[in-house]
């Protein structure tokens, strides 16, 4: 039995003939999602084989030298990049966002100022806060190339990203929890720390860790805040270290062009993370979506 | 007491809200007082309309057009390449694809977003400058290899951005089209893409918006070569 709403191939054909340019367009789509995922694949697969056999112990050694071209370092300075940077956005963002949702009245004009001037940081190349944090941070504030300088320009770039997932997430929340919080008694500072904030934390996580995947990714900002030396910062003063993330490592070995095999297990390893991240968002999300 | 450490943080919520204001000031306030008094040393005019870029001459010259239309050329050549992948992409991915597919497929368009600009310059690097080299002669160092990795760049964002305006758009357009007696693609083509014209226009902008600000994967992809480019 054949169902009647299902067309069998040579139908389909006929119907084409009758209709070339359906034929053309639907061939158009096919050769486009081809070519992206062609690409996607392609560009994935390149950098895997040629990469995965240049992981070698001696890039994950504790010190970089010019024998071993350790990673590590790198490594962890990204780390530490990361916490500081979130240390610093994240609260300033969920609290912006908590301001604009649930305090602000609507058509407040300072609100749209606020609105807009995220819209702006967010269009804003990374190359032009590279150059904001030289002027400000490290020259300005005299930090000098610095994980502080560093961080805190990076903080400026992922602050709009939080704020609106922050928000949306916010927003999400039904009003009846509020509702249901202040008739139980509960004033407004309580309502939002332990009601509002608790039910929106899946999408305010996803939402960091956007930010956490910016931060990863980003060199250009970071070229020119916190230096490329590629050291663990050490001592009492380490927030005025400079240091290099990984991202920053695999800028500054392929404009060497020196240790390309090395630039290639960089790059798996950045992949790794951002797959890592990405795989850690989509489950957050998807707990969102099941509560 | 509550009534103080409510409004304590209210006012928190408020300073914190206020620091994206601060932080544009700050940006604008630094790159124009840095900025202006180097412009109007050159010359506004000289600045932007003038075609050498030789800071070691003397008397030394700095004119940006070179790079000013540099930019527009590689991004034109970005959206060329991007835009029409993107759409018909999106267009796949919103009507034609099968739902088994699209559990793989939109996890990996997204993981195309998420990959750091500096690896896709390395890709370009290692493999569209040799293709280019090896395809069309020259040194491959060109607008043509960084059109091609920022088209690629941009591809996530607009077809993330175009599917969700082509999803937003009411099922009864699509079968209303069809009812009248048109192809399933002549009602996406004709009927649904008008429609969510507004929302793919964002997610051109956004894309190109992202080719613009990219400097990495172009610096290594065409060499900060500051002669004028032909046609200016």
């Amino acid at each position: 039995m054949e169902s009647i709403n299902k067309r069998s191939y040579m139908q389909k054909l006929k119907a084409y003939k009758r209709n070339p340019i359906s034929l053309v367009l639907s061939l158009l789509v096919m050769l486009s999602t081809i070519l992206t995922i062609g690409i996607l694949l392609f560009l994935i697969g390149y950098i895997m084989i040629k990469g995965i056999p240049n992981i070698k112990p001696e890039l994950f050694q504790w010190e970089y030298n010019t024998l071993n071209v350790s990673l590590m370092p790198a490594l962890i300075n990204t780390v530490i990049m990361t916490l500081i940077s979130l240390l610093i956005a994240a609260p300033i963002g969920v609290f912006s966002a908590i301001y604009l949702v649930e305090y602000a009245k609507k058509g407040n004009k300072l609100v749209s100022i606020i609105r807009i001037t995220a819209e702006t940081l967010s269009g804003i190349p990374s190359i032009v806060y590279g150059l904001f944090g030289l002027l400000f941070f490290v020259t300005a504030l005299g930090w000098g190339m610095s994980l502080l300088a560093g961080a805190f320009t990076l903080s400026i770039m992922i602050l709009p990203l939080i704020m609106r997932t922050t928000e949306e997430a916010l927003k999400a929340v039904p009003n009846s929890y509020r509702e249901g919080s202040y008739g139980l008694g509960a004033g407004k500072l309580r309502t939002v720390f332990k009601i509002v904030l608790p039910s929106a934390m899946p999408g305010i996580l996803a939402g960091v860790i956007l930010g956490i995947g910016r931060i990863v990714g980003e060199s250009a900002a970071l070229i020119y805040t916190a230096g490329t030396v590629a050291e663990i910062p050490k001592g009492s003063d380490f927030l005025f270290d400079s240091t290099r993330t990984l991202s920053v490592h695999m800028y500054a070995l392929t404009s060497e062009g020196l240790y390309v095999d090395q630039s290639y297990a960089t790059a798996v390893i950045l992949f790794i993370i951002v797959v890592l991240i990405n795989c850690l968002a989509g489950f957050i999300s998807k707990k969102l979506s099941k509560v | 007491m509550t009534k103080y450490k409510e409004s304590i943080m209210k006012a928190i919520f408020f300073a914190a809200a206020c620091t994206s204001i601060l932080a544009v000031t700050l940006i604008c306030l630094f790159l124009f007082i840095n900025g202006i008094p180097a412009m109007t040393k050159i010359g506004i005019f000289d600045f932007l309309m003038g075609t050498t870029w030789k800071p070691n001459n003397t008397p030394p010259s700095f004119g940006i057009l070179p790079m000013i239309l540099g930019s527009i050329y590689v991004t034109a050549g970005a959206a060329v390449i991007g835009v029409p992948i993107g759409i018909l992409t999106a267009v796949f991915m919103a009507h034609y694809c099968p739902s088994k597919l699209y559990r793989i497929l939109k996890p990996a368009i997204n993981l195309l977003a998420g990959i750091p600009s500096i690896v896709y310059g390395f890709f370009g690097l290692v493999v569209i400058v040799p293709f280019i080299r090896d395809t069309f002669g020259g040194d491959g160092n060109s607008m043509l290899a960084a059109s091609i990795l920022l088209g690629i760049m941009i591809l996530p964002t607009i077809v993330g951005i175009s599917e969700s305006a082509i999803r937003a758009i009411p099922q009864s357009y699509y079968e209303g089209a069809l009812a009248l007696g048109a192809s399933h693609e002549r009602s996406i083509f004709f009927v649904i893409l008008p429609a969510a014209k507004s929302g793919i226009m964002a997610a051109i902008v956004l894309g190109i918006g992202r080719a613009i600000g990219e400097t990495m994967q172009s610096s290594w992809l065409q060499e900060t070569r500051q002669e004028c480019l032909p046609g200016c």
